[in-house]
């Protein structure tokens, strides 16, 4: 049996906190319609994917629950929720926003920890290996750079500094 | 701000390991169409994977092999629909957010790099469309792939999110690719739910998950007997190509479903040799494609 949920000051501030994150400015535009939730691609698959119910649980400052949780990371990125909303609440980069917040707070899937790395490593998700480039020259395919150190310049500088 | 028909060809991370085919297809496509691209060597990841982590990192990213092509005076065209959001949304962005160019240069300073705005991304096949147009393609199609149907897999960046993509088609609707499949004679198959997502982007969060996704359009294509998928992108075909036999083996089910990327066919339909259009490296075998449309 769920727990009421608590309404006061901490409420707004996840709400808040959403809101001034690049991408989470049109939160309150939500009037739960449901048109994301029924376009959506991957709650079609499984249902724990809900774009309308994680929407009304930032609303109600679930902060907790939102962020620990692994539906957040569900999202394929499709766009479709975002394209059909009527009230351009543009979900996509709310969802984006949220995985932003939970990186800030030390969550990430280990998947892309690892791409973190490799890209931090070699400036590409894959790394461009002599074999790679040998099999590329038989196909008439011109040569790849295989180590760019610029994106661990980059990358140290910005906020991913310490996933490695 | 390219000359005529010059572009910087941006590959992203997958295709030049993984779908080296697509890359060997635009190529040969392209240079038969009088299309110059420009090779630069050191592009680096667009930075969509980076998206869901700090969107921040990922702006810079993109700016970086933007500031790249401006260098090399061109424009970019993409073949990873993943790459063309990015750097479309990124290169938007920069165009017209003055202050949000300057934190980006602050940030590419450190690189030696600086992004001045002026780059305007593009999709191939939307090159394809407005740039050489129906009827300059019809004009080079020797073999027309009569009989041949093809599912169509748009995918989702190539049109969304709609603001960036200047409406050059329908999101809910499109017509571009399904206009270049007719112009080689082939038949683009109408189905259901057919702008619906691969899933790519969950195979590393829930590999499961992301293979069901993929699944459900495999069930419903090979219902409708096409002889192949048409794609436009990369990771796509990581989905329904690479992964195709771990659908079968996971759900006990059977597709031998070739699946093929938009250059391909076109290439095939302008007489190209088969092989130069990489389809020894299709992981499914093409074999019942080629036998159909008279080539062996």
């Amino acid at each position: 049996m769920a727990d009421p949920i608590r309404i006061d000051k901490n409420t707004l501030r996840f709400c808040d906190e959403v809101l001034k994150t690049p991408g989470g400015e049109n939160l309150l535009r939500c009037f739960a319609c449901g048109t994301c939730t029924a376009s959506c691609p991957v709650r079609e698959t499984d249902e724990r994917y809900n774009p309308r119910r994680i929407i009304r649980m930032v609303l109600l400052g679930m902060k907790h629950e939102v962020l620990r949780s692994d539906f957040i990371w569900l999202c394929s990125t499709c766009y479709t929720c975002s394209e059909r909303c009527p009230q351009g609440v543009h979900l996509t980069s709310i969802m984006r926003a949220l995985k932003n917040i939970a990186v800030r707070e030390g969550i990430i899937p280990p998947s892309f920890r690892m791409q973190t790395k490799a890209i931090r490593e070699t400036g590409k998700l894959y790394e461009i290996e002599d074999f790679d480039n040998k099999k590329r020259a038989r196909m008439g395919l011109p040569e790849l750079e295989k180590k760019c150190p610029d994106l661990e310049a980059l990358i140290s500088q910005g906020n991913l500094k310490d996933i490695k | 701000m390219s000359r005529m028909n010059q572009y910087s060809l941006f590959l992203g991370c997958t295709i030049p390991v993984r779908a080296q085919n697509y890359e060997a297809s635009t190529r040969k496509v392209a240079a038969a169409l009088g299309i110059n691209f420009i090779h630069i060597p050191n592009f680096t990841c667009c930075g969509y994977p980076i998206s869901s982590l700090d969107e921040e990192t990922a702006e810079v990213m993109a700016a970086r092999n933007l500031a790249l092509a401006e260098k090399a005076g061109t424009d970019i065209c993409t073949i990873c629909t993943a790459c063309t959001g990015v750097l479309t949304e990124t290169a938007q962005a920069l165009a017209t957010d003055e202050a949000k160019r300057q934190h980006v240069n602050e940030r590419l300073k450190d690189i030696g790099l600086t992004y001045n705005g002026g780059v305007k991304v593009k999709h191939f096949a939307r090159i394809l469309y407005e740039e050489v147009g129906l009827e300059r393609i019809g004009a080079k199609i020797t073999h027309p792939l009569t009989g041949l149907r093809i599912a169509l897999h748009y995918g989702c960046h190539y049109l969304k999110p709609h603001e960036i993509y200047d409406g050059f088609d329908s999101p809910e609707n499109p017509h571009t690719l399904d206009e270049l499949i007719a112009v080689t004679g082939a038949e683009s198959v109408s189905y259901m739910n057919r702008m619906r997502c691969c899933g790519g982007a969950l195979l590393a969060v829930d590999e499961n998950l992301a293979l069901k996704i993929s699944k459900e359009k495999l069930d419903q294509l090979k219902e409708l007997g096409v002889d192949a998928i048409g794609l436009i992108c990369p990771f796509c075909s990581v989905m329904y190509e690479s992964n195709q036999k771990k659908i079968e083996t996971t759900f006990e089910t059977m597709y031998n479903l070739p699946v093929l990327f938009l250059p391909q066919i076109l290439g095939l339909a302008m007489g190209m040799d088969a092989k130069d259009l990489g389809f020894n490296m299709n992981r499914v075998r093409a074999n019942a494609v080629l036998e159909k449309i008279g080539i062996n």
